[in-house]
């Protein structure tokens, strides 16, 4: 299933907004998701992460903005399954139907070969199970299915909600492995969680919203150091005065004087300058579920 | 090519599933059944039972039974093949191997139109195994030798394929598939009879009565209970193409307001 000379597709989110009557699931959202990389899509649930994702895929009608994948919109795609594979979290199936019909619908579909729903079907360790009716799968080996559908075109970009939902552990680890193999054959992979130690281990980038809001974008150590910092000094006033000047935010607490809107550097450089001796200077430590948490709560209490 | 596979796509579903052969088999013993009790009777095995002297006609009769006993088969395939999909959320996965919806659901008509002529042969072949050994058994004319029994064959196979079309309409106009199915067996079992009995005996109603969507589809077929007890003229009735084209609207009427209405909602 290599394909060497793999194009790279991006995908574009740009001014996305969805309102449903008065309430907006998803506001002004802008990013990029680049090809040849694991891009984890975070926030907690009902941040508006199922939204974005079937706005993208023109299952819902965005109320302004676009989504659009090498450019084009997923309905403007000519081959929509070989270009984009995709397994959403409620990507339900008909219990009575078994799993090799299930990817036989798709593949007649998406003009696909039959030949490849056994090979998808193998690839997702489902082989034995192709002429099961799904009533009869557990929510794993559903997840395998939904998976299996998505690689039935040999997509370039593959989108998947909540994947690891429902795996048992072995199912977990085989999954980070999938997804890393894949982006390293130059594929996009898009991969939303609301757990963000779920794909810690296979993401390269992460994008966080809250709220329906875009609160982060970038590198999962850029994520740790954007956190919080602890600094204390005799004259916890004047510490504070001098990290608001330098455009940092100061809070005072009873451990000292917690900093957050500039590293830990520019916090020393600041006393320093202010010729304050601190008697604390460190990042706050708590690793990144403690930053996503933080950077999710501020985006949800907006 | 993106409508042969969603084609493909859509045969594939039907037959994937138990419902096409179950509503099937339903059908056939259904049709069968009435057939029986028609054809005996009819056929002098209760001599007296039916005063049949001077009906002409009562061969089709008895073979039409599988369209007017028969339709709600077709149209329950219909209606299924789109609320089904709704209930297990599987228009999700549709839609993402054939994005354009207009698509999908022009597949759906066509091959739930073949699956309705399907049903019409198997419903047809249900009446005339059992109908015509028992007019033969009372001497009554079979027509198997007669070109108008088998030009009314293709009509009623006809019909049987625009109900299954009208179900896609049906399900389109009304997702939600117990409301659809509640209203399709409200209509076509109590309403639509009620309204044409009170047509029969109401002078003028039975204009309106004519264009209601069961009396168009027993104008197609040409000859019905409805028919008979109307009268042996059939005055109640359409022209058999004026019955096939309103049954036609009725379909087209459903789907296309199904299709800029529920068809385009959000898939959440």
């Amino acid at each position: 299933m290599a394909n060497d000379a793999r194009e790279g597709h991006t995908i574009e989110f740009s001014g996305l907004t969805k309102r449903f009557g008065q309430v907006a699931a998803v506001s002004d959202l802008s990013f990029t998701v680049p090809a040849g990389a694991v891009t984890g899509f975070l926030g907690p649930n009902g941040a508006g992460k199922t939204t974005t994702l079937r706005m993208l895929l023109g299952l819902v009608q965005p109320s302004s903005g676009t989504a659009t994948i090498n450019g084009k919109r997923y309905r403007d795609l000519p081959q929509a399954m070989a270009t984009v594979g995709t397994a959403l979290e409620a990507a339900s199936f008909h219990p009575g139907r078994t799993a090799r019909n299930h990817l036989r619908v798709l593949a007649a579909a998406g003009g696909i070969d039959r030949s490849r729903v056994d090979t998808v079907l193998g690839l997702v360790g489902l082989g034995d199970y192709g002429d099961r009716r799904v009533g009869g799968y557990s929510l794993g080996m559903r997840q395998r299915l939904g998976l299996a559908g998505a690689l039935l075109g040999d997509p370039s970009v593959l989108v998947l909600d909540e994947p690891v939902n429902g795996l048992d552990p072995e199912g977990i680890r085989w999954i980070r492995t999938f997804l890393r193999d894949l982006a390293a054959e130059g594929r996009t992979v898009l991969v939303s969680s609301h757990l963000l130690s779920e794909v810690q281990q296979s993401v390269d980038r992460v994008v966080i919203i809250s709220g329906g809001r875009l609160v982060y974008e970038g590198s999962l150590e850029g994520l740790e150091t954007g956190g919080a910092v602890m600094a204390d000094a005799p004259d916890r006033a004047a510490l504070a005065a001098a990290v608001l000047a330098a455009g940092g935010t100061a809070e005072m607490t009873d451990a000292g004087v917690t900093i957050t809107g500039i590293d830990s550097a520019a916090v020393g450089v600041a006393a320093l300058s202010a010729g304050i001796p601190l008697s604390l200077l460190a990042p706050r430590h708590g690793g990144l579920e403690q930053s996503f948490l933080d950077i999710v709560g501020e985006g949800g209490s907006k | 090519m993106r409508f042969t596979g969603a084609l493909r796509s859509e045969f594939t579903k039907l037959t994937t599933t138990r419902m096409w052969w179950l509503l099937g088999v339903i059908l056939a013993v259904y049709v069968a059944f009435t057939a029986a009790v028609l054809g005996a009777a009819f056929g002098g095995l209760f001599p007296g039972a039916v005063e049949t002297g001077g009906v002409s006609g009562l061969h089709e009769l008895v073979y039409s039974v599988a369209v007017t006993v028969g339709y709600v088969f077709p149209v329950i395939l219909g209606t299924l093949s789109v609320t089904g999909e709704v209930r297990h959320q599987t228009l999700t996965p549709t839609f993402l191997a054939t994005p354009r919806r207009g698509t999908v659901l022009a597949a759906k008509l066509v091959t739930l139109f073949c699956f309705g002529i399907f049903y019409g042969v198997v419903a047809l072949a249900a009446s005339v195994a059992v109908g015509a050994p028992l007019l033969a058994a009372g001497d009554m004319v079979t027509g198997l030798d007669d070109s108008q029994t088998w030009l009314m064959f293709g009509r009623a196979v006809l019909a049987m394929g625009i109900w299954a079309i009208i179900g896609v309409g049906l399900g389109t106009l009304i997702p939600n598939q117990i409301a659809a199915i509640v209203v399709l067996l409200a209509f076509t079992q109590f309403v639509e009879p009620i309204l044409r009995t009170v047509g029969m005996l109401v002078e003028g109603f039975a204009e309106i009565g004519r264009f209601l969507p069961g009396a168009a589809g027993d104008a197609l077929v040409g000859s019905s209970v409805f028919a008979v007890m109307s009268g042996p003229s059939s005055a109640g009735l359409l022209e058999w193409w004026q019955g096939g084209l309103v049954l036609l609207a009725f379909a087209a009427i459903a789907a296309t307001i199904g299709a800029v209405t529920t068809w385009r909602r959000d898939v959440t």
